[in-house]
């Protein structure tokens, strides 16, 4: 027998159109824990999709080798019957159900009548707690719960099942300080006692302390699989290996001539909308016109939220701070508010939140200024076809007539009428949150065109991406978010993707 | 009715793929013109062949001048409160409460008029006040208390019911004064004098056969010049002469029997209207908007609890127009009265195309809808079929209207 429990061998899973893992080597030892680190998009969680069945066999070329013997998941319950168990980012937990129904979902105790034994399910459930450390009833409701001790639920689910290899994505996104150490030690313990650990994380503070390899992926390849123990596996080597994109991708050129500031924040704090931590904490910022400002940050940063709750409270609780446009204080308590003071915000997820998918190109691009369009509510029809044809002509947008159903075009079309809907609230700060996620590469550059118009015309851009090359080539300025934190600003001049990835993976100790 | 959304064409990404070259032309290709113009067609399809169906099994009864008369009077509340609920179904909410609404609004007319001797106008005006503030109390809890509109109309269904049988001491009261009872059995003839038809009633029908054909030739002047599709032109004259047609008959059969019912008028203003408020007003489009993505519309700057609470008014609203109509034709107010109104005029909505998640529907499609209803009840009535009977088959025709539709939806969704 190897003392591998897990192979994964040139693992190759190709989407429409795009390679999401290529040529994918893993190997984890018995017992120990495995980090495995990249940027958003690596293809870490499509790996992992791959090992837990998710994706099934057939569906991807490479092999899976379990303690030496091959194996092919059908399914989720094919790769839990052999002792692998994911926990997701996002919890599946059941908030209404008791902490034991939650463990034996699905997996249930049943007495001799074939009826639920309580009895048994309880007493099972209250050993599991026990065993992750966690001292509650286990007739209590999940939703009573915080998220650190969801997470401690789901790993008894996991031990409930006789895990052998426990997968846990991102574990500590969404803990604070006092229930991510507690985590990290039950992590260790699970380890001592012979379970094998892979672990997602951005943290490495966290990886250092607690892997004992680390395998960095970049852009869907192994880049190498790091000993922790052997004292060449520093937190800079591994930043290295996830960083170094390819920088030849083409960015149009334009002379950055900033002016006068436009838009200042100060002291943004908003609050979890559920749970009791701060997704922004103290963020300051400022943005000038002509001038385009990038924000990196890695998943849970708190990226999104922050845009997102300076444009009307969109998000968030108990949000504090000062928001001044031009040189005024302003107040955005609602989106409408936020637009009439000149701030534009294009989405991350255009389907959800950014399109009305069954509406067409007019209606969509429109609909965030109606009111420019009509006099005493009524619209002016054919001016707004003049408008929405103006936005097809300036932002390229190949749809057969303004009158076609945005849903049917392709994901760069459906960005550029996002684009042209927020330009046409004629704004004077536009915030693009992840603007070429999930579109082709002729797209992409007519998307970073479009930006530089539009700088180039007095606007101000402010860019939230998770491709470092893509906020190299664009911006005049980068802030760097960390657990909800400015932890830094680098003109591009001074900015390498490794000196953001290292200000990206700043821990909360390091920044105070 | 000026126009009609251009089908859908197929996922364009380069700009010299098929559709374009063939835009200004109109589609000629006979198999894109039937499958296109099936999904915004097939309910006027569904309607036409109905209505001959139940012409030949009548032996011609069901469309006598007579007969016409009877449907219009019988069913034109139900279109009514249609109006009202394929708005408040775009915006992805239900009414359950609009029958204990129509019953309420009738109710209190009926109590100021015939018990307290009030005049006439005094009864509908109360009527439309009570209906308004109905939508209002609906209003405020689906828009800020933030409460399912499922939830909060069917406890309205309840409460307005047991309000209505309050206001009546559980009894019926009847009659009307005349005046009150021309709002719905009224006709307007006579006018121009006639010759044993009413004259002033194809000239109503010419009028408004001439302004749909001015309406729709404007509309579509308008997107030639700003390069949108348009039907090819001999398709757009067979549609104008076809609905002229069709207008001119009815007119012509209305004038051979007893005229042009009031409520005929009510009702096509009220159509127009709201047409156009849903087409051309803020308002309208950011009902559109909610009901087809709303944390899209709430990011863009749409107030949704105000939208959502003017959508309920608006419902109470046409609820009391809807209420007085009743009241009127059945000349007193029952307890019992509007009785699964709710039902008829959500079915409507459906048959005439709204999505049961939001944001589709149009105000002319709920009135073909509820047509389709109608002739199928009065035909089945004229035939003598059971009452049981009308039932099942009312159920399985609003049962394959959605099955048709989704399937429809969901063969364009493989398409692309």
């Amino acid at each position: 027998m190897s003392d591998h429990i897990l192979e994964m061998r040139n693992i190759t899973k190709t989407f429409p159109g795009v390679a999401a893992l290529q040529d994918v080597s893993l190997a984890v030892r018995r017992g120990e824990i495995h980090a495995i680190c990249g940027e958003n998009g690596a293809g870490k969680s499509t790996l992992m999709k791959v090992l837990s069945g998710v994706y099934p066999t057939g569906s991807y070329d490479g092999q899976i080798v379990l303690d030496g013997e091959p194996v092919e998941f059908r399914g989720i319950r094919d790769s839990e019957s052999h002792g692998i168990v994911i926990i997701h980012q996002e919890l599946a937990l059941v908030p209404y159900l008791s902490i034991a129904e939650n463990i034996f979902l699905g997996n249930e105790r049943r007495g001799r009548s074939g009826l639920i034994d309580w009895h048994r399910t309880n007493a099972e459930a209250a050993a599991l707690l026990r065993s992750v450390g966690l001292d509650e009833n286990p007739v209590t409701p999940v939703i009573q719960l915080g998220v650190g001790k969801q997470q401690l639920v789901e790993i008894a689910k996991a031990l409930s099942k006789k895990v052998r290899l426990l997968i846990l994505d991102e574990p500590t996104a969404a803990l604070n300080d006092v229930d991510s150490a507690h985590l990290l030690n039950l992590l260790r313990r699970l380890r001592d006692q012979g379970i094998t650990c892979i672990m997602i994380s951005h943290k490495l503070g966290e990886i250092t302390a607690v892997a004992d390899s680390t395998t960095v992926i970049r852009d869907g390849r192994t880049v190498e699989t790091l000993d922790m123990g052997d004292g060449t596996a520093t937190q800079d080597r591994i930043i290295r290996g996830m960083v170094g994109r390819d920088l030849a991708a083409f960015y149009p050129t334009r002379t950055s001539t900033p002016g006068a500031e436009v838009l200042r924040i100060e002291d943004w704090t908003v609050r979890h909308p559920t749970q009791d931590r701060l997704v922004v904490d103290r963020a300051s910022l400022t943005v000038r016109a002509g001038e385009v400002v990038g924000i990196a940050g890695l998943m849970g940063a708190g990226r999104t939220e922050l845009a997102m709750s300076v444009f009307g409270r969109a998000y968030g609780r108990d949000i504090s701070g000062r928001i001044f446009v031009n040189g005024l204080q302003v107040r955005t308590r609602t989106v409408a508010e936020a637009i009439a003071n000149g701030i534009a915000y294009a989405t991350e997820d255009r389907k959800h939140y950014g399109l009305n998918l069954i509406d067409d190109v007019r209606g969509n691009i429109s609909a965030a200024a109606l009111g420019k369009l009509a006099r005493n509510g009524w619209i002016d029809g054919n001016e707004e076809i003049k408008v929405a044809e103006r936005g097809r002509r300036d932002m390229n947008i190949k749809a057969p007539t303004v009158m076609s159903v945005v849903g049917k075009l392709s994901g760069g079309n459906q960005q550029k009428v996002v684009l042209a809907k927020w330009l046409f609230t004629d704004p004077d700060v536009l915030i693009l949150d992840e603007p070429t996620r999930g579109i082709d590469v002729g797209a992409k550059f007519e998307i970073y065109t479009i930006v530089n118009r539009l700088v180039a015309d007095g606007k101000a851009v402010v860019i939230i991406s998770s491709e470092l090359p893509e906020l190299l080539g664009m911006c005049d300025r980068i802030y760097t978010l960390a657990a909800g934190r400015i932890t830094g600003e680098l003109p591009v001049g001074e900015a390498t993707q490794e000196n953001l990835m290292e200000l990206m993976t700043k821990d909360r100790d390091l920044v105070r | 009715m000026t126009s009609t959304k251009p089908s859908t064409s197929p996922k364009v990404d380069a700009p010299d793929s098929g559709p374009v070259a063939t835009l200004h032309t109109g589609t000629s290709d006979p198999r894109t013109l039937i499958l296109g113009n099936l999904r915004q067609s097939g309910i006027y399809i569904a309607l036409v062949v109905i209505v001959a169906l139940f012409a030949v099994l009548t032996d011609g009864v069901s469309l006598s001048p007579g007969n016409l008369t009877n449907i219009v009077l019988q069913y034109s509340y139900i279109l009514v409160l249609a109006i009202g609920m394929v708005i408040v179904i775009i915006g992805g909410h239900i009414d359950l409460s609009v029958g204990s609404v129509v019953a309420l609004t009738g109710a209190v007319s009926a109590v100021l008029v015939i018990r307290e001797g009030m005049p006439w106008w005094v009864g509908i005006l109360a009527a439309l006040a009570v209906g308004v503030a109905v939508g209002a109390w609906h209003g405020l809890w689906v828009a800020y208390a933030g409460i399912p509109a499922f939830i909060v109309t069917l406890a309205g269904m309840l409460l307005f019911r047991g309000l209505t049988l309050r206001v009546l001491d559980n009894i019926s009261l009847s009659p009307f004064p005349a005046e009150y009872q021309r709002v719905a059995a009224g006709f307007l003839n006579g006018l121009l004098g006639g010759q044993g038809f009413d004259a002033f009633t194809l000239f109503i029908g010419v009028f408004a056969v001439v302004g749909y054909a001015a309406s729709v030739f404007r509309t579509r002047l308008a997107r030639v010049r700003h390069e949108q599709p348009v039907e090819s032109f001999p398709l757009f004259v067979l549609r104008v002469v076809v609905v002229g047609a069709v207008v001119m008959w009815f007119a012509w059969q209305l004038a051979h029997a007893r005229g042009l019912p009031i409520v005929l008028i009510v009702l096509a203003v009220l159509v127009l209207v709201y047409g156009l408020l849903t087409r051309r007003t803020v308002f309208g489009r950011q009902v559109y908007a909610i009901g087809g993505n709303l944390p899209a519309a709430t990011l863009s700057g749409v107030r949704v609890k105000t939208v959502n609470f003017w959508v309920f008014v608006n419902m109470g609203f046409l609820s009391a127009v809807a209420g007085v109509i009743y009241s009127s034709r059945s000349n007193g107010a029952q307890p019992a009265a509007g009785n699964m109104f709710e039902l008829d005029a959500i079915a409507a909505a459906f048959i005439g195309g709204a999505a049961v998640t939001g944001g589709v529907g149009t105000v002319v499609g709920a009135m073909v809808g509820g047509l389709i209803m109608a002739v199928m009840s009065n035909g089945m009535q004229l035939m003598g079929v059971d009452q049981s009977i009308q039932s099942v088959v009312k159920g399985l025709v609003l049962l394959a209207a959605v099955a048709f539709d989704i399937w429809n939806k969901r063969r364009a969704a493989g398409s692309r």
